[in-house]
């Protein structure tokens, strides 16, 4: 599929600045990380009236994140617990009640949607409702160069075949539409579509749960390749930890709209310190006949994001729990030099 | 004839007997078979996993054993028997009273068997009521235990409930009560966790593994996730567009999986410590055949790494030893050096 390099074929390196000043990683070796979340919130006003005062429900709370450039990082975490809307307030697609996004150490904040466009671009869970099912893969996979007025129409036409070479869909593809495709196929558009803006940084959220593990591991394939080729940074959401553990360089694990535990790859899976994350690794049943299912003694006392429990929002379900759990919420704290954080009272 | 006496006259020692079992649907292009001839049986008590990828028949099969196949699919089969009852001739209000009682199902979304408007308590002592004659007050104590038992705290409160008011953890606890109030000899659970986040899955897993061994219930377990199967399932049945091409004890199936097919699905997941992070994983390339029309030869040699000519033939149902099954021409042959897994960079 490939006869040049990919990387040649989609052009130079995007530039890793909002301001539109062009430079390749070999050239800008930039101190700063390729993105950074500083203090980042997000809270939604529920069931408010005209005289009635809604509930607030903190969907994301202060949640502070460097990811360097090139590296994956990983986001794992419970349904709900916010991942899916910190991934949208780092596509400007939702805008923070707090905390501000840098991109490059530029902050994302009154950047316009098209220096957006060109630097972060999504991957979505699914495949099917993604993808406006009227449009031939062309229109879908060129529509953000014509949003964004860029290249004549002629150059737009070649850019889109090439993206599609890239993400290795066949060149009839172009005249199909979404229903004629199978769901790893539509997947690639998904990611053509995002890669045609040659962005620096990809949201990945859960960019294969919706498909079947053999059609899965083509995709994973495909993004380790991209990001290789392109040297792209991924923030990638799953909750698949045998997926995340193949992929990723650092994990962040989030529960209740917090960060509890962030670190390398190595430390998150060999030497988990909060009792969350360490309940996840249990749960994750690896084809291992004979171990039958762990005891994670968690209980499945949910909490209700619009009214969190008190101090550490774990407490309720955590098998370690002590009184102070209970009262103080636990800081986020460094450990291994900086190199790793942990929010728990008894790790 | 008394059950007892159909069973000595068959021999009948499983639970259930399925032989060349096919489901038919009509749709535009003409009739897609769901599923297509296939057999085996359930053992008294045991968990059997059925497992492939979306599309492959699961759900069918399940729906043909139970009698709830949509309305316009056609089912045949050369043999369907439930401890001795031929499925395929009961009439349709005996067929719904063992389905109460003697077997049921659990759903991936319990919403589906659940209906909104009724308290939870009546929900679950309405079949065994109906069933087994028992009075209001003996149900409510049978479901008031069975709660506790599959781990709901305020069970009494709980009776009073709607559906809505619990979390879909919650509701799949209820679901496995109200699938054992009858005390059936039978469960086929199609996908029940797959919704739900992974540390509820594994406790539900747990729970209904542990039930299922204390109850000596038969479970038919459906799921996509190899990962769960190994942990739970006495044997394992592989389903490929519409086929069941591999069946074995599950400590076999890992250690000598002799369909290519159950070969790929397991190289293709990242196997934590054994594939190195950020390796290329062994995808199965290409696609599912279409499974309207006939399907000439293996269904997987478009896709199979090991096919041969041969392989236009369909291929038989190789029996190897150990209670150990495979729809494959090779399958009694050594299994090919696997590739060396290359760095990605
Ligand atoms: N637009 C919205 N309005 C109100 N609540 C929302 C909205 N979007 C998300 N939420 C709530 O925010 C929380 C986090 O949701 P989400 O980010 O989708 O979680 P995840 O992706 O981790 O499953 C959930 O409690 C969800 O119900
Ligand atoms: N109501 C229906 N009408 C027509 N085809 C159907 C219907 N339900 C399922 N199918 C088809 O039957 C095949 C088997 O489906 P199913 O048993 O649901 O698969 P699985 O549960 O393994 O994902 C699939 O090709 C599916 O598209
Ligand atoms: S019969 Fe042939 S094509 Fe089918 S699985 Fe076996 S080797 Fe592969
Ligand atoms: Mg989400
Ligand atoms: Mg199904």
């Amino acid at each position: 599929m490939k006869a040049q390099s990919t990387a040649e074929m989609v052009g130079s390196r995007p530039s890793s600045r909002i301001s539109n000043a062009s430079s390749t990683p070999e050239t800008s070796q930039s101190p700063n990380p390729a993105l950074e979340l500083c203090g980042l919130s997000k809270s939604f006003t529920l069931g408010g009236g005209l005289f009635k005062r809604g509930r607030t429900l903190g969907a994301v709370n202060d949640v502070s994140l460097r990811i360097p450039r090139g590296q994956v990082m990983g986001l794992v975490g419970e349904s709900g617990c916010g991942k899916s809307t910190l991934a949208k307030m780092l596509l400007g697609l939702t805008s923070p009640t707090e905390g501000d996004v840098l991109v490059d150490g530029e902050p994302l904040r009154g950047a316009d949607q098209k220096a957006l466009a060109r630097h972060i671009q999504p991957i979505f869970q699914d495949p099917y409702s993604s993808l406006n099912p009227r449009k031939r893969i062309a229109q879908i996979v060129g529509l953000p160069l014509r949003v964004h007025g860029i290249g004549t129409a002629r150059e737009q036409a070649t850019r889109v075949a090439e993206t599609l070479d890239v993400v290795g869909l066949p060149r009839r593809a172009a005249e199909q539409f979404p229903g004629q495709l199978s769901g790893g196929q539509r997947q690639r558009v998904a990611i053509a579509r995002a890669l045609i803006m040659r962005p620096d940084i990809v949201i990945c959220d859960e960019p294969t749960s919706a498909l079947d593990v053999s059609v899965q591991a083509q995709i994973l394939n495909l993004l380790l390749d991209l990001k290789t080729e392109f040297g792209l940074t991924y923030l990638f959401i799953s909750h698949d930890l045998a997926v995340v553990e193949h992929l990723v360089d650092r994990v962040a694990v989030m529960y209740l709209g917090r960060i509890v535990e962030e670190g390398s790859r190595e430390q998150i899976f060999s030497a988990p310190r909060h009792p969350y994350t360490q309940a996840l690794l249990d749960s994750a049943l690896t084809p291992e006949p004979g171990l039958g299912v762990p005891d994670i003694g968690l209980g499945d006392a949910m909490p209700d994001p619009s009214n969190p429990p008190s101090g550490c929002a774990f407490h309720p379900r955590c098998p370690k729990a002590q009184a102070i759990c209970q009262q103080t919420r636990p800081r986020l704290e460094e450990f291994r030099g900086g190199n790793a954080r942990v929010a728990c009272h008894l790790a | 004839m008394s059950r007892l006496e159909v069973n000595n006259l068959l021999e009948v020692n499983n639970l259930l007997e399925v032989n060349n079992l096919r489901v038919d649907l009509p749709v535009e292009a003409g009739t897609l078979h769901a599923v297509r001839g296939i057999d085996f049986h359930v053992e008294r008590g045991e968990m059997l996993c059925l497992v492939g990828e979306s599309g492959c028949g699961k759900s069918m099969t399940s729906l043909a054993l139970m009698g709830l196949l949509p309305r316009k699919a056609r089912l045949t089969a050369d043999r369907l028997q439930f401890d001795g009852i031929d499925l395929t001739t009961l009439p349709e209000r005996r067929r719904s009273d063992l389905r109460g009682a003697r077997m049921s199902m659990i759903f991936q979304e319990p919403m589906t068997a659940l209906n909104p408007a009724y308290t939870l308590g009546n929900q679950l002592c309405e079949g065994l009521i109906r069933h087994r004659g028992v009075s209001r007050r003996e149900a409510r104590d049978r479901a008031l235990y069975l709660l506790e038992r599959v781990g709901i705290s305020a069970a009494k409160d709980r009776l009073e409930q709607y559906p809505h008011q619990l979390s879909g953890g919650l509701r799949q606890r209820v679901m496995i009560a109200m699938a054992l109030m009858c005390e059936p000899d039978l469960i086929i659970a199609d996908e029940p966790t797959t919704a739900l986040d992974v540390t509820i899955q594994a406790q539900i897993l747990r729970l209904l593994r542990e039930l299922q061994q204390e109850f000596g219930t038969a479970v038919i377990f459906i799921t996509h996730d190899l990962g769960v199967v190994a942990r739970i399932a006495d044997r394992v049945a592989v389903m490929y567009a519409g086929e069941m091409i591999e069946s074995a004890p599950t400590p076999a199936l890992y250690a000598n999986p002799a369909h290519p097919y159950t070969r790929g699905l397991l190289s293709c997941i990242p196997a934590p410590g054994k594939t190195p992070p950020g390796s290329r994983l062994q995808a199965i390339p290409g696609v599912v055949p279409s499974l309207v029309g006939s399907v000439e030869g293996c269904a997987f040699r478009n896709r199979c790494p090991q096919a041969q000519p041969a392989c236009e033939r369909t291929p038989p149902l190789m029996s190897l030893p150990g209670d150990h099954r495979a729809r494959c021409h090779y399958a009694d042959r050594p299994v090919p050096a696997p590739l060396q897994p290359e760095m990605s960079s």
